[in-house]
């Protein structure tokens, strides 16, 4: 089981331990760092993290299943994260939204055949004063309109 | 009164590499530090914030020398400093600006409240979204160790203490103080029952204080400068100054930084450049998507704690949304009921089935299919999540929804 996860990320994981007087208080650093190799988190994955810091598992599924991060499925290799709270709605978030949608030919939660894409609608990611936002992968990009959208997504290939 | 200029938080901003450790110590950064660890005793410290009336700056506004002063001092047990940089109110994204453009300010600011509580190990929660920006924080963190401002010893002197970033995972929540501990500690972001308080059971049940990123950027100014001085930059009782996020409706959103007191109308039409597209104000949330909704006509107000409070609403993380006359309050009053039913962590059941009811209905409104009683539904669940859930976000949801159906009561029956 623990064969799969690669050197670099038990290296980390190792640094991550160090930061903490308990080990399970690494589990959301250990969790993303896990998510980071495949882009989401297997059923391997968690068992990994339940093994390595001593915890049932169980307690990583409540965790994995609580925070919106945590993906449990294969997300596209360009996630986009879609802002539709109040500021971002006042300045098109909607209209954003259902392009995307068509565009891409998927709803909220579903990827592309191709694996390109995946699309979420998420809640306030802080850049209220760049709306309409949306966050691609780690990435924040605002001041968006269907142009300067289809012109990202052109270049991201 | 807008003073022009008077720039506290933000100074120094528009320095291209503000962020490095070299250009901060070239404005004078670290000395404050300086000041404290080599004049100053720990009390010392804590009286001068105290006396400085410096409010929280996160939401709930408790004066923060007050909360350091709650750590019990005859303990053996480790105690922490927790940084609250989670910023998930919607409509707030001062600390994004405050960390990026400055992230010594922020470590300065630990420095000198671990000094005056004595904390030797201090962790910054920052939500998970805010990846460049952690980044940037880290590298921070490596820049001041390699500086002697953190690490053991720090300044020569017997202090130190070590500063970790940690990142959340997406979850409002964890911006509620105990939930923020819960999550640090590896677990759902459940808020806890209080008492006991943080400053007495916190961080791995040891006495922790819990400060938001702005509250602590403030204090190296107010142990330079003095508390008189920090009071003094106030309009009102509240001392300093406050950066306000402005989004929505406005020509120029942004963060500004205004004395604590100033006018609401004031910031909107001469700071934020006014409605764009020629739309005309309809309505103004004041303080984060949970603050209840100002009416254009109750805008000539003080932003300040207290005037807001007296308003029926609240200053809250000072997040400015500007809504504008063509937006339909069905759409605002769809967007808040759908959040709080996404992010209620479901402990208790007023706020986990009454923001999920509360949305279900909202989102029939704004579809135009409203039935008859469905407001007064939405009211009667709002007055039974009131004060009703062991953390505060019963009432963040609660509040703001009751108020927008009150106040738009006729557009909403109007319009849905």
């Amino acid at each position: 089981m623990s064969s799969k996860i690669p050197e670099r990320t038990k290296r980390r994981v190792e640094d991550i331990l160090s930061r903490y007087p308990r080990r399970e208080a690494a589990l959301l650093p250990v969790l993303s760092a896990l998510q980071e190799e495949r882009g989401f988190l297997s059923p391997s994955d968690e068992e990994w993290a339940a093994e390595t810091l001593g915890l049932p598992p169980v307690k990583v599924r409540e965790v994995v299943t609580f925070y919106s991060l945590f993906r449990r499925k294969p997300a596209g290799r360009h996630h986009l994260q879609v802002c539709t709270n109040v500021s971002c709605a006042l300045n098109g978030a909607d209209g954003l939204l259902s392009h995307l949608r068509q565009k891409l030919g998927v709803s909220e939660g579903e990827m592309t055949g191709d694996g390109r894409f995946s699309l979420a609608a998420v809640e306030c990611l802080g850049n209220c004063d760049q709306a309409p936002c949306l966050m691609i992968n780690d990435e924040h990009y605002g001041r968006l309109d269907l142009r300067t959208l289809d012109e990202i997504l052109e270049k991201l290939g | 009164m807008i003073l022009a200029g008077d720039r506290f938080l933000t100074r120094d901003f528009d320095l291209e590499h503000l962020y490095r450790i070299e250009s901060y110590a070239a404005r004078g950064g670290y000395q404050a530090a300086a000041k404290a660890l080599k004049t100053m005793t720990p009390d010392e410290v804590l009286e001068e914030v105290k006396a400085a009336n410096l409010r929280g700056r996160g939401g709930a506004g408790f004066p923060a020398g007050i909360k350091w002063g709650f750590v019990p001092r005859e303990t053996d047990a480790p105690r922490y400093l927790c940084v609250n940089a989670d910023e998930g109110e919607p409509g707030t994204f001062k600390d994004r600006y405050l960390m990026s453009h400055n992230p010594h300010r922020l470590l300065e600011g630990m420095i000198l409240a671990s000094y005056a509580v004595g904390i030797r190990t201090a962790y910054v929660y920052i939500r998970g979204e805010y990846g460049a920006i952690a980044r940037r924080l880290e590298a921070a963190v490596t820049e001041a160790k390699a500086s002697g401002w953190l690490g053991d010893h720090i300044a020569g002197t017997e202090f130190g203490l070590e500063v970790f970033i940690h990142r959340g995972a997406g979850s409002y929540i964890c911006g509620e103080e105990t939930a923020l501990l819960e999550s640090l500690e590896g677990k759902r972001g459940h808020p806890r029952l209080k008492p006991p308080f943080p400053a007495s059971v916190g961080l791995f049940r040891c006495p922790t204080v819990i400060n938001n990123v702005e509250t602590i950027c403030n204090i190296p100014d107010i142990i330079l400068h003095g508390a008189e001085a920090f009071l003094r930059r106030g309009l009102s009782r509240d001392g300093g100054t406050r950066l306000f996020s402005v989004s929505g409706a406005v020509a120029k959103p942004g963060c500004y930084e205004l004395p604590a007191g100033a006018s609401l109308r004031e910031l909107i039409f001469d700071r934020a450049g006014g409605m764009r597209l020629g739309r005309k104000l309809k309505a103004v949330i004041p303080g984060g998507l949970s603050a209840p909704v100002l009416l254009e006509k109750e805008i000539d107000i003080r932003l300040d704690g207290d005037s807001l409070v007296e308003a029926g609403s609240m200053l809250g993380s000072a997040g400015i949304i500007v809504i504008d006359d063509q937006t339909p309050m069905t759409m605002v009053l769809d967007k808040m009921a759908g959040f709080y039913a996404h992010e209620s962590c479901g402990q208790c059941s007023p706020c986990r089935i009454g923001t999920a009811w509360m949305a279900r209905i909202a989102s029939r409104l704004r579809s135009g299919r409203r039935r008859d009683g469905d407001l007064e539904t939405i009211l009667r669940l709002a007055a039974n999540i009131k004060g009703r859930t062991l953390c505060p976000m019963g009432d963040a949801a609660a509040l703001p929804i009751a108020a927008l159906v009150t106040k738009f009561r006729d557009e909403l029956e109007r319009t849905s």
